[in-house]
């Protein structure tokens, strides 16, 4: 595949030497100046293309070359030399000074690649005018000689302009297109074109006639060309046709969503017309509704007579339903090969897509529609091969279900339900669902209830391919925090990996239904399989909220699926969790109250110890954990109080220190910082005393002895804190100072000079002594040591425009520098 | 409209750092030049465009290395003659690219991975992916013949013309096509007859 001579040719391409490709350059020249291109002229331009085209440096031809490879871009009729040229002149610079100006030949119609090269290189608007006019004049009067495709190209190019500026295209250019579109759509030849090749020596002339098209079936065609009809050969207008399909829904969303200017009188008098269509149309549909599947006759165009009266603009709308129509009749037709039901498939897509197009801009077009959109439906949703075009169907009902007032449950049911539930493992499918949840966040808040109940079956996209999914459940996540919801997801969230195990387990359930006998089979799959455990892998593959927050059997499913701990799609899932975790947590605190909080902390707390057993998995949990932990207690410390009984469980529990350090310093933060009666008046001199006696113990063990087997040191900041909090604890009941300083002055003996057990770096030390120093120090003064401990917020948060010393210096300097001009 | 189209490395490179990939062929489809003005220079766009393509081929071989090391499937190499077969074998996948990272607005990255080589289209995101994708395969399958892309040949650098007139019949000026198998048909004749000089 990729070479070391392929690496070695790139490296040869960027380090060639002036010198020589100074040479290279006369060379070719010398050989483009002949009439004859042979094999050295074509191997040469390669050369030159890789050249270029192997640096990110420009390098600039010499003008002779250049004009001559521009004049062979424009005249040659090799379409080699035409493909090389132009992507040679597109890896340089156009010549400085020089507008690209190819307006002179208009005799000649500029060829696709040169159109190519004008594109990639036009430096401004006036130039996408002046080409697209060009274009449209050779549409206008285009001669029916050349190859069938010399004005193809012209259509992708206007689309190429329309993205990128629609504003070149002037009122009449998008009328006439309008008009031209409407020809190729809808009158197309339905005559087979090309050369239909003779049968043998002695065919008559008769047999040379080309036959009508036919559809993908086989069956001869009823109705006008669409890109789903085939034939031997194709007619220039049907060419057309495709292209001109291939553009229609970009066309419509540039042109048609810009609204005019006159809007009442424009608007009641298409309301009229489309209601007047739509009577003549109700009668067909009742007689459309007996008629037999695959009959020859035409259903869409026997009802288009009165369409003529509409303005271009209007009648194209009106041409692009009835293709869509037309289309989706087709797609029901068994085609003979794969890559046509692929594209039928495509072509429904595109065609819902036009619909929904359609109908935003002319809403009157809703009720002709959906009994088409409604048929169409019923006959895909059972069929989950048609996930992909059920999503535009979704889009619609969503769009306009409302005003259609069409019950919409079923296809929620299919979008939430079943989609995630069986098809989490189709990364396309994945990507078009999410998207449509991102597009659609607004409206499926609004009037699809069951979205924010669905999360444990959209979390199964994430579970299965995280690094593909991560992105769109960074921008969806908060949208599905609900008050509700909002612990059962935290729990959710925190055992996604084990879900990304279960979806592991259950396609490999069904890929090997039956065990391999001393195969490599893995005890994991087994235990799926077993129905004492059936329950615990049930709740992880429910499809919705509102069964239970978890299950009480965590700890055994953490154990049943050791062995996935290694599975690498269980590791990347993993490494997303964190970052959820982190929207999670800012999200909640946004829609929890109190009580909710409450709850989460709890739920922090207890989590800590139960999660899956992934090496960096828990340290990162932790963190995350120990950040918001801190912040929900600093925006509601009476939270403090509230749990002081599982928070001072948790700070009491020495394990702790070694197990989950980032944690247990905060929660040993938040008890010194926050439980006291300025927090909350709850507070009392029991509970502070019992807070202290708890961290006291904790310290002592600490302090006392080697960490456990195994155990790593605990960092200085724990030590330091636990003193802290201690010392703060003290300040506000004073009966325990004397036992803060005697063990404070206690530690400063046992540490001087010697080696401790519990920390083994000397500047740590110190820095632990120092601060059991100043501790010491400050408590010796009792009132003072209150307020330097524990700042109340005018100090620590000052607001000095408010004090009446120090705003009116502030104001004065705000306002000089507001007048003052520079 | 599809943006762009990379035919890059996603098999570790020994001149590369770890994560790079080598481009091997790109093409961008439309005004290089940002008609929104500003005064950046012809040579300091086509820098941006290189950059951006870079960037495209960087993020797209993370995906692929992601997505194999996660189905754990063991990659079978195959010999030229196989193309078929590879690409039933390819890996596929599909990765959103958010707005400003690389391109102004949002798009959609389609990447077909055959073995030590990735082939990206970038799409704007409300295209048509189903349509898309079919291109993608017609595409690489079609590179993967004319290019001999499965032998150890550099075809890919020398004869690079090869693949534009694929891009121009196939995928005019990023115009996805609805192309049923006898269109398809039609075309495959004309860049059989350019394929065989």
């Amino acid at each position: 595949m990729y070479s070391h001579s392929s690496e070695s040719l790139i490296k040869q391409a960027r380090e060639i030497q002036e010198s020589e490709l100074q040479r290279f350059y006369s060379r070719l020249v010398k050989l483009l100046q002949g009439k004859e291109f042979g094999h050295e002229t074509i191997d040469s331009l390669q050369r030159l293309h890789l050249i270029l085209s192997a640096t990110k440096y420009t390098r600039t031809l010499p003008s002779e070359l250049q004009k001559k490879l521009l004049s062979l871009l424009l005249s040659s009729s090799v379409e080699q030399l035409q493909v090389l040229s132009s992507a040679v002149l597109r890896e340089t610079l156009p010549p400085s000074g020089q507008e690209l100006n190819y307006n002179q030949d208009t005799s000649s119609p500029l060829n696709s690649h040169a159109a190519a090269l004008l594109l990639s290189q036009t430096g401004s608007r006036s130039d996408l005018s002046s080409l697209c006019a060009q274009l449209l004049r050779s549409l206008d009067s285009r001669s029916s000689e050349g190859p069938a495709h010399s004005f193809t190209h012209t259509l992708p190019i206007l689309n190429t302009v329309l993205t990128h500026s629609p504003e070149c295209l002037t009122e009449d250019h998008v009328t006439l297109l309008n008009k031209k579109l409407v020809d190729w759509l809808r009158y197309a030849s339905t005559q087979q074109g090309g050369r239909v090749s003779s049968g043998g020596f002695f065919t008559a002339p008769r047999s040379r006639q080309p036959g009508p098209i036919a559809e993908l079936d086989g069956t001869v065609s009823g109705d006008f060309f669409t890109v789903l009809c085939v034939g031997q050969g194709f007619t220039d207008d049907q060419w057309m046709n495709v292209y001109s399909f291939s553009m229609l829904r970009h066309w419509l969303l540039t042109y048609h969503s810009v609204s005019n200017g006159n809007a009442t009188a424009d608007t009641a008098n298409r309301l009229q017309l489309s209601l007047s269509l739509s009577h003549s149309h109700s009668h067909s549909n009742d007689d459309r509704m007996s008629e037999v599947d695959g009959s020859m006759v035409s259903m869409v165009s026997a009802t288009s007579s009165s369409s003529r009266l509409l303005p271009p603009k209007e009648r194209l709308r009106e041409k692009a339903f009835q293709y869509c129509q037309r289309l989706i009749e087709q797609s029901d037709r068994k085609a003979h090969k794969r890559t046509d039901t692929d594209l039928q498939k495509a072509c429904l897509v595109e065609a819902m897509c036009i619909l929904d197009c359609v109908c935003v801009e002319d809403v009157s077009l809703v009720y002709r529609v959906f009994p088409c959109v409604k048929a169409l439906y019923g006959r895909l949703s059972s069929d989950l091969s048609f996930a992909r075009v059920l999503l535009p169907i979704a889009q619609f009902y969503l769009n306009h279900g409302e005003m259609a007032a069409v019950d919409c449950e079923c296809v929620w049911k299919l979008v939430f339900s079943r989609f995630p539930a069986e098809l989490f493992n189709d990364p396309f499918l994945a990507h078009e669902l999410l998207r449509f949840l991102r597009l659609n966040l607004g409206s499926l808040q609004l009037r699809v209830p069951q979205y924010t109940q669905s999360f444990p079956n959209l979390l199964k996209f994430l579970a299965w391919d995280s690094p593909a999914a991560v992105d769109d459940f960074v921008d969806l996540l908060p949208s599905l925090v609900t008050a509700g919801t909002a612990i059962e997801l935290l729990h959710t969230l925190l055992d996604l990996p084990c879900l990304s195990a279960t979806l592991v387990l259950q396609l490999r359930s069904t890929y090997f239904p039956i065990s391999e006998p001393g195969g490599r089979g893995l005890l994991s799959l087994e235990v799926f399989r077993s129905p004492t455990y059936r329950g615990l892998f049930l709740f992880l593959l429910r499809g919705e909220a509102g069964s239970g927050d978890t299950i009480d059997r965590l700890s055994t499913l953490h154990e049943l699926l050791a062995e996935a701990t290694d599975w690498p799609r269980v590791i990347q899932c993993a490494q997303t969790v964190p970052v959820l975790l982190h929207i999670y947590l800012n999200t909640v605190v946004t829609v929890a109250d109190e009580k909710l909080l409450a709850q989460l902390i709890l739920v922090l707390l207890e989590r800590s110890s139960l999660l899956l057993k992934i090496p960096r998995y828990i340290k990162e949990i932790h963190r995350v954990f120990s950040c918001h932990l801190l912040r929900v207690c600093k925006l509601h410390p009476s939270l403090v109080v509230d749990q002081s009984h599982e928070l001072l469980e948790f700070a009491g529990t020495t394990a702790n220190v070694y197990s989950k350090e980032e944690m247990f310093t905060n929660v040993v933060w938040v008890l010194g910082e926050y439980l006291s009666v300025s927090c909350d008046s709850r507070c009392s001199v029991e509970l502070i005393t019992s807070c202290f006696e708890a961290l006291e113990a904790v310290l002592f063990e600490v302090t006392s002895s080697a960490p456990p087997p195994g155990g790593a040191h605990p960092a200085p900041r724990v030590i330091t804190s636990l003193m802290s909090a201690l010392a703060k604890l003290a300040s506000r009941s004073h009966d325990l100072i004397p036992r803060v300083s005697l063990f404070l002055s206690k530690l400063r003996t046992a540490t001087r000079g010697k080696s401790v057990p519990w920390c083994s770096n000397e500047e740590d030390l110190v820095a632990i002594v120092t601060r059991g120093e100043e501790l010491w120090s400050l408590l010796k003064a009792p009132s003072v040591a209150q307020s330097v401990l524990t700042p109340p917020p005018h100090v620590t948060t000052p607001q000095w425009h408010r004090d009446t010393n120090v705003a009116m210096p502030l104001r004065l300097r705000a306002l000089t520098s507001l007048t003052h001009s520079h | 409209m599809v943006k762009c189209f990379l035919i890059h490395t996603v098999c570790p490179v020994s001149a590369l750092t770890v994560g790079e990939s080598r481009v091997l062929f790109s093409r961008v489809f439309g005004p290089a030049v940002g008609l929104q003005g500003g005064d950046v220079s012809p040579e300091e766009n086509r820098l941006l465009q290189k950059e951006k393509m870079l960037a495209v081929a960087r993020q797209v071989r993370s995906a692929v290395v992601l997505s194999r090391e996660a189905s754990g499937r063991v990659l079978v190499e195959t010999v030229p003659g196989e193309e078929v077969v590879a690409l039933q074998e390819a890996d596929c996948g599909v990765l959103r690219l958010r707005a400003g990272d690389p391109f102004p607005r949002e798009t959609s990255a389609l990447w077909l991975g055959v073995q030590g080589l990735g082939f990206t289209m970038v799409c704007e995101p409300h295209e048509n992916l189903l349509l898309a994708e079919g291109t993608l395969r017609s595409l690489t399958r079609d590179c993967l013949e004319n290019l001999h892309l499965l032998g150890p040949g550099s075809e890919v650098l020398l004869k690079s013309d090869r693949v534009d007139v694929l891009l121009s019949r196939l995928l005019p000026h990023g115009q996805l096509l609805f192309l049923n198998h006898r269109f398809a048909q039609s075309l495959e004749k004309e860049t059989a007859a350019y394929m065989a000089k």
